[in-house]
C-alpha cells in the first residue's frame, strides 16, 4: 500500500522542483555559497515543511510547533527556498541570499531572520541544541510531549565529537521526541567522507549509542514519509534517519562532484541547470498523467 | 577609612575574620532560585560537588542535567534549553568552561542570544595545588570580549550569592567566575549590590591613587590600602565586581578624585579588568596606570596564598605598585 496519493506525491515533487530553482537563482544571484548540500537535501526539506512539520509560517513563534535545527547551516539555500515557498518571508527576497543589509545571511542567523530556531555555521554543535530543546520539552510536558525537535546534520560535521557527546545525552535522557536527519551525501569539502574520516558502519555506530535507526532513499518521498512516520512512534530512543542523497541532485553537471560542495554556478551553468530543472517538472507531470 | 554606606564585614582587618569559598555563595545562591524561578535550570559537566551545584540538583533533580565529561555539550545543550523557555546555569571548572568550548558559547549563546550563565569556578591561580592546567587566568579576556556576554566576578562568597539570583533575571548570556580557596568574606548581606555598579569601599573622597580590584584580589587590596593609610598615602579602593557591562561612572569618579589608577586581579594582564578599564580611561582622560595581575607566565603547584605572592599579587606588590604609580603622577 502506498502512504503518499499520487497527487501528494505530484505535489512534493513540483514543490522540491521549484524549491531547486529557487536555490540555483539564489546562488547564482549571491555570486557565493553552496550548491550540492542544498539541491541533494531539497527533497526531505520538502516533505518536512510540506508534509510532516507541524508549524504555521503566519505564525512563526506558535509555542506548540515542532522545532527545526539545521546543524549544518552551510546548506542555508535549501532552508530558505523552503521556508520562503511555505509562506515565511516572499519568495523575491531569496535573491538578497548573503547581500548586505539581507535578513539571508550567508550562514543562518535568527536576529536577522527570527523565524529560524537556532544559529548555525560552525560544526557539530547543532544536535546538541536540539537535545537541549527535546530535553527542555520533556522536563516540561514528561513523554507525552506532542512537539517534535528535528535536527537536520550533515555526514562531515559527525566528525566533531561535539555531535558524540550529543548522541549519547540524547540516549541517556531516552528523547524519542527527537528526530536527527542525517545528510549522507559522503563528500565533504576536501573530497569523498570516507578517504577524509571513514564514518562506516555509521548505521552500527548510532545503534550501539542506543538510537533507533532508519536508513533511507533520501530522493523517495514515499521512504522519507515512511521514515519520519516510523521515528514518530518511537518510544524511550531519539531516532536517526540517516538519508543517503545525491549531493547536487536535480542538476546533472552537480551531481556527486565534491567539487560543488562550497561554490555557486556562474551565470552560464546556472541557465543550464534552470533548463534541465523545467524539463524535469514537465516529466514528473507528464508521469502522472 | 571605611565608606559606611557599604556596610562590609566588621572584621575584614582581623586576624579571625571568616573564610568562604566564593563558590559557596553561588551553590546558596542557585539553590535560592530553584524556589523563586521555575524556569532556572542546572546543567554541570561531572562536577556537581566541586561547583556546590549539588544543592540545587538535589532538592530539583528534575530540573538538573548531568551531561558526563562534555563541556562543548554543556553550553549548547544549554543554549537549546534556553531557546525553550529555560534560564540554564551550567557550571564546570573556568578551565574547561568557557576555557574549552569558546566557540560553542560564542555562536550557540552570545550570537544567538540566548540567557545561558556560564559559570566558571576553580577560577584563577588559586586553585593551587592541582598547578596549571587547571588554573584559569585568561577567562576574562575570553568572555568579555564576546559581544551580548556579561562578566561577573564576585569579590567573596556573599556578592556570589547575590550575583547569581541577580543574573537569571537579565535575559542576558553571563560569565560569573568562581574561586575554589576558601577566602575573606568582605561584604555582608547588607552591603549594596547592583550588577553593573562598582563599590568604592573605601576613601571615596581624597584619595590620592585609586585601586580596582575583582574577585579575592579586594581583600588584598584593603589590606594595602590599611598599610598605606598607617604611611600617610590615602587610597581609595573599588570592587569592580561587573567587568561587563562597565561602571564607567565610577571608575571615571575615581580615577579623576585620584589622578592615578592601580588594577589588580587574578589573570594575565592581557586582556582582563585593568585592560577593561584602561581601555576605557585612554579614550577619554588618561591617567597614570598601573595593571597587576599575572604577567605573561603560567601558573604552578602551590598553596593559593603563596602562588598569590609569588606571581606579584602579595599585598607588599600592591603597596609597590601605589608607590610606584604616585611617583608617575608628579
Amino acid at each position: 500500500m502506498s502512504i503518499l496519493t499520487d497527487d501528494k506525491k505530484e505535489f512534493l515533487a513540483l514543490k522540491a522542483n521549484n524549491i531547486r530553482t529557487s536555490i540555483i537563482e539564489s546562488l547564482v544571484t549571491a555570486g557565493s555559497g553552496h550548491t550540492a548540500g542544498p539541491l541533494g537535501m531539497t527533497d526531505i526539506f520538502t516533505t518536512l515543511y510540506f508534509h510532516i512539520l507541524k508549524h504555521d509560517p503566519q505564525k512563526p513563534d506558535w509555542v506548540d510547533r515542532d522545532r527545526v535545527v539545521l546543524s549544518n547551516g552551510h546548506i542555508c539555500p535549501v532552508l530558505y527556498a523552503t521556508m520562503a515557498h511555505a509562506g515565511y518571508f516572499p519568495v523575491a527576497e531569496l535573491s538578497t541570499l548573503r547581500k548586505f543589509g539581507t535578513r539571508l545571511q550567508g550562514h543562518p542567523h535568527r536576529e536577522y531572520l527570527p523565524s529560524l530556531e537556532t544559529s548555525s555555521g560552525p560544526l557539530g554543535a547543532g544536535l546538541s541544541q536540539a537535545v537541549g530543546m527535546a530535553l527542555s520539552d520533556q522536563m516540561d510536558f514528561g513523554p507525552n510531549t506532542s512537539r517534535y525537535i528535528y535536527a537536520l546534520l550533515s555526514d562531515g560535521e559527525l566528525e566533531e565529537g561535539n555531535t558524540w557527546e550529543a548522541v549519547m545525552l540524547g540516549a541517556k535522557y531516552k528523547l524519542h521526541n527527537l528526530i536527527a536527519v542525517i545528510d549522507r551525501n559522503n563528500i565533504q569539502i576536501d573530497g569523498y567522507t570516507e578517504d577524509i574520516m571513514p564514518l562506516e558502519p555509521l548505521a552500527d555506530k548510532f545503534e550501539s549509542f542506543n538510537w533507533h535507526v532508519i536508513v533511507i532513499d533520501g530522493h523517495n518521498f514515499e521512504d522519507i514519509v515512511d521514515a519520519f512516520n516510523q521515528a514518530q512512534a518511537v518510544f524511550g530512543r531519539p531516532t536517526v534517519i540517516i538519508a543517503n542523497t545525491i549531493p547536487g541532485k536535480g542538476v546533472h553537471a552537480f551531481e556527486r562532484q565534491y567539487e560543488w560542495h562550497g561554490k555557486p554556478p556562474t551565470a552560464e551553468e546556472g541557465k543550464k541547470a534552470l533548463a534541465e530543472l523545467r524539463t524535469l517538472a514537465g516529466k514528473i507531470k507528464s508521469e502522472n498523467e | 577609612m571605611l565608606n559606611p554606606d557599604q556596610k562590609l564585614n566588621s572584621k575584614i582587618f582581623d586576624l579571625q575574620v571568616e573564610q568562604v569559598p566564593i563558590r559557596d555563595g553561588f551553590g546558596q545562591g542557585l539553590l535560592e532560585l530553584g524556589a523563586i524561578n521555575e524556569k532556572v535550570v542546572a546543567l554541570c559537566a561531572d562536577l556537581v560537588e566541586s561547583t556546590r551545584m549539588n544543592l540545587f540538583a538535589d532538592k530539583y533533580p528534575e530540573r538538573f542535567v548531568e551531561v558526563g565529561v562534555a563541556e562543548q555539550n554543556l553550553v549548547t545543550v544549554a543554549s537549546g534549553m534556553a531557546a525553550m523557555g529555560k534560564i540554564p546555569f551550567t557550571s564546570s571548572y573556568a578551565m574547561f568552561s568557557p576555557g574549552r568550548n569558546w566557540e560553542q558559547i560564542r555562536t550557540t549563546i552570545c550570537y544567538n542570544d540566548r540567557p545561558v550563565k556560564i559559570v566558571g569556578s576553580h577560577a584563577g591561580i588559586s586553585v593551587g595545588p592541582d598547578g596549571g592546567t587547571h588554573q584559569a587566568i585568561e577567562d576574562i579576556a575570553l568572555m568579555r570580549v564576546l559581544p551580548r556576554m556579561e562578566v561577573v566576578v564576585p569579590a567573596d562568597t556573599v556578592e556570589a550569592r547575590k550575583a547569581t539570583i541577580a543574573l537569571a533575571s537579565t535575559g542576558k548570556p553571563a560569565y560569573i567566575r568562581l574561586a575554589r580557596n576558601k577566602s575573606v568574606v568582605v561584604t555582608t548581606d547588607e552591603s549594596p549590590f547592583t550588577l553593573g555598579q562598582a563599590n568604592i569601599l573605601i576613601n571615596p573622597d581624597q584619595s590620592e591613587v585609586a585601586i580596582i580590584a575583582c574577585g579575592q584580589m579586594v581583600h588584598r587590596a584593603l589590606l594595602a590600602a590599611k598599610k598605606l593609610q598607617a604611611e600617610g598615602i590615602v587610597v581609595s579602593v573599588t570592587n569592580l565586581h561587573t567587568i561587563k557591562p562597565l561602571d564607567t561612572e565610577t571608575i571615571e569618579k575615581v580615577a579623576r578624585e585620584a589622578g592615578a589608577v592601580v588594577t589588580v586581579e587574578e589573570h594575565q594582564v592581557a586582556g582582563g579588568m585593568g585592560s577593561a578599564v584602561a581601555e576605557f580611561l585612554v579614550s577619554g582622560r588618561p591617567v597614570p596606570m598601573e595593571i597587576m595581575g599575572i604577567k605573561d607566565l603560567f601558573g604552578q603547584s602551590g598553596e593559593p596564598a603563596e602562588l598569590l605572592d609569588h606571581y606579584g599579587l602579595a599585598v607588599a606588590d600592591i603597596v609597590e605598585a601605589v608607590k610606584k604609580i604616585q611617583k608617575r603622577k608628579k
